[in-house]
């Protein structure tokens, strides 16, 4: 290694000569000894100013147990009562959901909707281009994840909330039910229940149900027994003529939209009751998660709103 | 000193450099560990489950944190999406923290109980089987690997070293009873990790398979709690202005 050598700090002799701090490397490296930029200098003292004005205005230097707390402040309010607290990003918020312009604005739309009946936002076009570009942002990111960003949900997962077909009742009170309280679907699997062939037989009546043709008839008409009959029980849930029960999330049979198994993209008959049979022996369990504790009143009433006109229908 | 002794003293160098930038990270830092205000008072918070514990080992095993924060900021766009912002309180047991510094995926902080165990399960092992325009990469040995709890014991007790309030002995149990209240105390207690470990995956059947305990029913259980300790509606929305 090559110690630095040492000669005497040398003054500009002549024009365009720089002065050097004295050190040499390797023999003849010299280091310059440039001032500093005058612009660098004074921005330097500019950012030192500005430190200083930052260290009197907000939270700053730590004192024992607690620190500076600057002299801005901001004002908010507390179940009405006006407080004012040191500036801090936490009262910052606060004072900006209050009283900031956006959040005003949002809160008195959303107040309107609220207090309307669901009528009257279906029909009046501000509340409802209000509706839709609010609840876009809540279904993204709430229910997007199952029912997907269109809400066409996923085939023997997540229900078509595209559609005008529901399990748990289209109207936005029932949507708002829904989106409070969660939901638990449920039809016991009927493998204990049922051999091959009564199994068999269900499907194929389910299937004469939603006017499917091609069953045997004499298939047909035992599963219609069992389905009706004290050994299915199916009709306590899905009614006496398959039309559903929505209290009970039971889908309507004689519609022909299928939730949870691909029926209708099925080639042949026998592959329609195969699908339907699986179906019935292993039940189907189901469940959406409540968000009353995550959403508003008044968000679920506009996301409610936003579901129900995805596809209409009751 | 002269500069030119530290000039030509590598050693020398580098320790100067490392004290001049460690006092940057000192001040901001330190101060946070004796400012009274910097934990929350509030009710609920407590240390992981063992079941839960396991679980966010796993989620540091697999990397989530690379994007996945869990610090909901205090900013109106992030409490519109994820809810209320992160408290200091909520992470007190973490070691180490999960807040993370970047998202690629969303905010976790509040995800419990967001969605169904069900969608966790389907999600983890192929994100693009539920979600069609996600980038997440698949877990699916989550599934299929049995979760190993025979050192869960170890896990709690070096935590318990870190500060974390499990117990070992008598006194330390009616500690907790009386700061966590019994059921949550008897949660706590590392002489029954093994078998609280197992209820609760018994009970929470978290990746829907009630015959094995895998990964995944760690991985879920710990999801499905993150940000539900605290319930948000018993504090005024002035209260946790007041430790800033």
């Amino acid at each position: 290694m090559n110690e630095p050598g040492h000669e005497q700090q040398s003054a500009p002799g002549k024009p365009g000569e720089v002065e050097t701090t004295g050190h040499v490397w390797d023999g003849d490296l010299r280091e310059y000894n440039n001032p500093l930029p005058r612009w660098w200098l004074w921005s330097f003292y500019a950012t030192v100013v500005f430190s200083l004005i930052y260290w009197l205005l907000y939270p700053a230097w730590p004192i024992a147990g607690t620190y500076t707390k600057g002299v801005a402040w901001i004002n908010y309010e507390v179940e009405g009562e006006p407080q004012r607290s040191h500036w801090n990003s936490r009262a910052l918020l606060l004072r900006d959901m209050q009283t900031g312009d956006a959040a005003v604005r949002q809160r008195e739309f959303l107040q309107v909707i609220a207090e309307a009946d669901h009528d009257t936002v279906l029909s009046d076009t501000d509340m409802l281009a209000f509706v839709n570009s609010y609840a876009r942002g809540i279904f993204g990111d709430f229910c997007a994840a199952c029912h997907q960003t269109g809400g066409a949900g996923i085939i023997g997962l997540y229900p078509n909330l595209a559609d005008d077909n529901w399990h748990w009742g289209g109207t936005i009170q029932a949507i708002e039910q829904t989106i409070t309280r969660g939901r638990m679907g449920y039809m016991p699997p009927y493998r204990e229940t049922f051999d091959d062939q009564q199994a068999d037989a269900v499907a194929a009546y389910v299937l004469s149900l939603a006017g499917h043709e091609g069953g045997d008839p004499e298939q047909v008409s035992l599963g219609g027994a069992i389905f009706q009959g004290y050994e299915g029980g199916c009709y306590a849930c899905h009614g006496r003529e398959g039309l559903g029960l929505k209290s009970q999330g039971a889908p309507n049979l004689t519609n022909d939209i299928w939730q949870n198994i691909d029926v209708t993209g099925a080639q042949s008959h026998a592959e329609r009751q195969a699908l339907v049979r699986d179906l019935i022996l292993r039940g189907v369990q189901r469940e959406m998660p409540a968000f009353g504790d995550r959403l508003s009143p008044a968000e679920i009433r506009v996301l409610a709103t936003y579901v129900h006109q995805l596809g209409g229908g009751l | 000193m002269k500069h030119e002794t530290i000039e030509t003293n590598a050693g020398l160098l580098i320790a100067l450099t490392l004290v001049v930038i460690s006092i940057g990270g000192l001040v901001e830092i330190v101060p946070l560990f004796y400012i009274d205000d910097t934990v929350e008072e509030v009710e609920g918070v407590r240390p992981y489950t063992p079941l839960e514990l396991r679980g966010r080992d796993l989620y540091v095993r697999e990397g989530c944190y690379t994007c996945h924060s869990q610090m909901i900021r205090p900013f109106r766009d992030e409490m519109l999406r994820y809810g209320h912002y992160s408290l200091a309180a909520e992470s007190m047991y973490d070691h180490p923290f999960q807040w993370g510094s970047k998202r690629t995926g969303p905010d976790l902080a509040r995800v419990g109980g967001k969605y169904s165990n069900d969608w966790h399960v389907r999600h983890l092992i192929d994100p693009r089987a539920v979600v069609p325009e996600s980038i997440m990469p698949g877990y699916p040995w989550l599934a299929r690997r049995d979760l190993r709890y025979d050192d869960i014991e170890r896990r709690m007790r070096a935590l318990r070293i870190a500060g974390v309030p499990y117990s070992l002995t008598e006194e330390e149990f009616a500690a907790n009873v009386e700061r966590f209240g019994e059921e949550t105390a008897r949660q706590l207690d590392i002489t029954r990790a093994r078998e609280n470990l197992e209820a609760q995956a018994r009970r929470g059947n978290y990746d829907g398979d009630p015959s094995r305990i895998t990964e995944m029913d760690a991985m879920v259980a710990y999801l499905q709690m993150l940000g539900t300790l605290v319930d948000f509606t018993r504090y005024d929305e002035g209260y946790f202005v007041e430790f800033r």
